[in-house]
């Protein structure tokens, strides 16, 4: 018999599950090393300042690191502790004001950062504890709802906070302005150079990241991390083998806090002030999606999760680029959904056929109904010209379109055979037409609407997300 | 002395009382059997023993010292420790750290320690490892090697009721609750489930109070056995004594029976 480790028969059908559930792309990235990985976005992430002095690209950056910490953050109570928490905003917001207070003209406090981001993350800690506290009697859906009423909690204190007891500590819906920037005892980096962003932020941001993942990092491979994600599996068996979950609950709440509100703070020494509206709930959700879509449990996971959506959204801003999004992950979807593949080719070219006709006709019967100009001239557009109809004047044509299209869409899914491939090619027809008479226009909806879809895919093909381990509820 | 002694332990959910003045002793090294029907009040028990509920009536006491009203991870740290009788294994971690994840009682290593990678903290997780290894091993091949890291989810049935002693063994208990360890397996796991608790006794040395149906695993493993019904000890005594008393005959097989007999 051969050397190596033998395999029963339940190891071949749980090593066979784990191949389906992850394919081979994932698997090679599961063999580099952990610090690799992370030295490898390191290096790519500081790179960036050097390669282009482009300002926005830069802010960008800056960001996205933002969003990572929130990311992984979140991942310590929802992923590790299995907690659900909808007040985590509230915690960023915290560490904001922390900042705007301290650091500013309002009380003419000017704390040098690095105090203010102890203070932040005690401070975040500390309420991370008090709102941890309905966690040792609510589970899943009930402790979310609680949580959620602590971020409104907190929206109501900032945005009547002009008036505290006849102090005004956070300027109302006004906020604070004229924050200081970044200053580590003494040695300021002001927050634009020449006009321009100053990229220093996208190191000051790198090393705290750095620092935050590695320390998160090792306490998950700690007794620590070992008795959260018992807990997640199950409470009760956690506690009877030992483990005082009350208090390892608390401490998922106050990890979580405590990074939000550090990555509040480093936020608000780059911004020129802080304002109610910039924690809102699209701001929670976002986060979720990033935690989500990574693989909810995996830091890593997290980090691509932020890095894919954050990037994404801001590409969107761009008609262009959304554009080709949306055209691109159309034909997409058909080749994944639609058998045999021939079929994909088929009904494409009876849709451009049937794109052509339509033009012509139309613009037969009213030369108006196709004199519409593109929105953008970019490359789509040009060529899409003589196939959508772009109306000067759509006027109700847009609300009757979009309608029509979400009807279409729907009935295409009741038809079966033959019947729904001659049906696909009019609403694919449609879709277009919403897109460039409605949807373009809108880049910010169109962002979300867009992103929504991309979840929705990625979450169809892998539900654990994209790094998620494969996860079984109930055996 | 005893190392486990219930003092008149009642428990009472509303009006129904499903442990009713209970009393019971577990002397040290002792295997003590509790059989009785169903809804006889034997997993309430497991639950008052350890922590999950508060006894409404009693005292429950663990090597000269009460632990009744202690939270049921303080009751693990003194020294009980239980399976579940419906499997509550953290499906979705390594059979390792499964039993990793129990050492925590009588570990120390904190949040700023694991952060800093202290000496001590790698030892000490270090230590950890080589004790669930070691736990696992008793169990001789079948939870060594390339198991360690297969998710719990992937073992079978039996393995997994295996797991859950192992984990339960790894809080260093002297006290083992084992809550119907022999329940849907077949009759040769059945036997070496019978054997590996004689063994946990001889060789580890630890106390065991079990719950079990089979009464073939009763015969083979008591020193002792209570019989229990509607929450009130109604035999005690060796096996043979307990199995032809004529209220058990009669919990089990309704009134007449032994009559009949």
């Amino acid at each position: 018999m051969s050397e190596g480790p033998r395999i029963g028969k339940d190891e071949w059908v749980a090593r066979a599950g784990e191949n389906i559930a992850r394919n081979r792309l994932l698997r090679l990235f599961d063999r580099i090393p952990g610090w690799a990985r992370l030295l490898a976005f390191v290096v790519g992430v500081a790179l960036i300042p050097l390669i282009t002095d482009d300002g926005y690209i830069n802010a960008v950056v800056f960001d996205t690191l933002i969003f990572c910490l929130l990311a992984i953050g979140l991942n310590v109570v929802v992923g590790w502790g299995g907690l659900l928490d909808l007040g985590y905003i509230a915690f960023f917001g915290v560490g904001a004001y922390t900042y705007a207070i301290l650091s500013s003209e309002k009380f003419d406090l000017h704390l040098t950062t690095p105090v203010v981001m102890v203070i932040a993350v005690v401070l975040g800690a500390l309420l991370g504890f008090l709102v941890g506290l309905p966690s040792w009697r609510l589970v899943g859906d009930y402790l979310a709802i609680v949580t959620l009423f602590v971020y409104q909690i907190f929206i109501s204190i900032v945005t009547n906070g002009h008036d505290l007891f006849g102090v005004d500590l956070t300027g109302g819906v006004n906020g604070i302005a004229n924050l200081d920037p970044f200053d580590f005892f003494g040695l300021q980096i002001p927050v634009s150079h020449e006009g321009i962003f100053n990229s220093n932020y996208v190191y000051v941001a790198l090393a705290v990241f750095v620092a935050v993942f590695v320390a998160l990092y090792l306490v998950n491979h700690s007794r620590i991390g070992r008795s959260w994600r018992a807990l997640r599996e199950d409470t009760l068996a956690a506690e009877l083998m030992g483990m005082p979950t009350d208090w390892l609950k608390l401490l998922a709440f106050a990890f979580g806090a405590a990074v939000a509100a550090l990555t509040g703070s480093l936020f608000a020494s780059l911004k020129v002030g802080v304002f109610p509206e910039t924690f809102s709930l699209t701001l929670l959700i976002t986060v979720y999606a990033m935690v989500i879509l990574g693989g909810v449990g995996s830091q890593t996971g997290a980090v691509l999760g932020a890095v894919a959506v954050y990037v994404f959204l801001e590409a969107l801003r761009d008609p262009d680029v959304s554009g080709w999004v949306f055209y691109v992950s159309i034909v997409l979807a058909l080749l994944f959904l639609v058998r045999p593949r021939w079929m994909v080719a088929i009904v494409l070219a009876a849709t451009a056929a049937f794109g052509f006709v339509v033009h012509a006709v139309v613009g037969a019967i009213d030369d108006s109904w196709t004199a519409g100009a593109p929105p953008d001239s970019d490359r789509i557009t040009r060529l899409l010209d003589s196939w959508v109809a772009i109306p000067a004047n759509p006027g109700d044509a847009k609300t009757l379109a979009y309608v029509s299209l979400v009807a279409l869409l729907l009935f295409v899914t009741t038809l079966k055979g033959v019947w729904r491939w001659a049906a696909l090619v009019p609403t694919l027809y449609l879709a277009a037409f919403v897109w460039e008479n409605v949807l373009s226009l809108q880049p910010d909806v169109t962002r979300f609407v867009l992103l929504g879809a991309m979840l929705v895919g990625v979450m169809v093909t892998r539900p654990s997300g994209v790094l998620g381990e494969h996860r079984v509820e109930i055996v | 002395m005893s190392l486990l002694e219930l003092q008149g332990v009642s428990m009472a959910f509303g009006g129904l009382r499903c442990v009713d003045n209970l009393d019971l002793h577990v002397d040290a090294a002792e295997i003590l059997s509790v059989i009785g029907p169903n809804g006889a009040g034997k997993t309430t028990l497991f639950n008052l023993i350890t922590g999950v509920y508060e006894p409404t009536d009693g005292d429950i006491v663990f090597e000269g010292r009460s632990i009744k009203g202690l939270s049921p991870h303080r009751i693990t740290q003194r020294g009980i420790a239980r399976t579940f009788q419906t499997l509550r294994l953290f499906l979705n971690m390594s059979v390792r750290e499964n039993v990793m994840a129990a050492a925590y009682g009588h570990t120390k290593a904190g949040v700023l320690r694991s952060i800093l990678r202290t000496p001590g903290m790698r030892r000490e997780e270090q230590e950890i490892r080589e004790l669930a290894e070691q736990r696992l091993a008793f169990f001789g091949e079948r939870l060594t090697g390339y198991r360690w890291d297969q998710p719990a989810y992937s073992l079978s049935y039996a393995n997994r009721r295996r797991l859950e002693i192992a984990r339960a063994t790894a809080t260093n208990p002297r006290l083992l609750l084992l809550d119907e360890p022999a329940a849907g397996m077949n009759p040769k796991e059945t036997q070496e489930i019978t054997e590996l608790i004689s063994q946990l006794r001889d060789e580890a040395g630890y106390t065991i109070l079990v719950i079990e149906h089979d009464m073939h695993v009763v015969e083979g493993i008591s020193d002792r056995v209570v019989a229990l019904d509607h929450g009130v000890k109604i035999a005690e005594g060796s096996f043979d004594e307990v199995a032809t008393n004529a209220r058990v005959v009669e919990a089990y097989l309704g009134t007449g029976a032994a009559e009949r007999k």
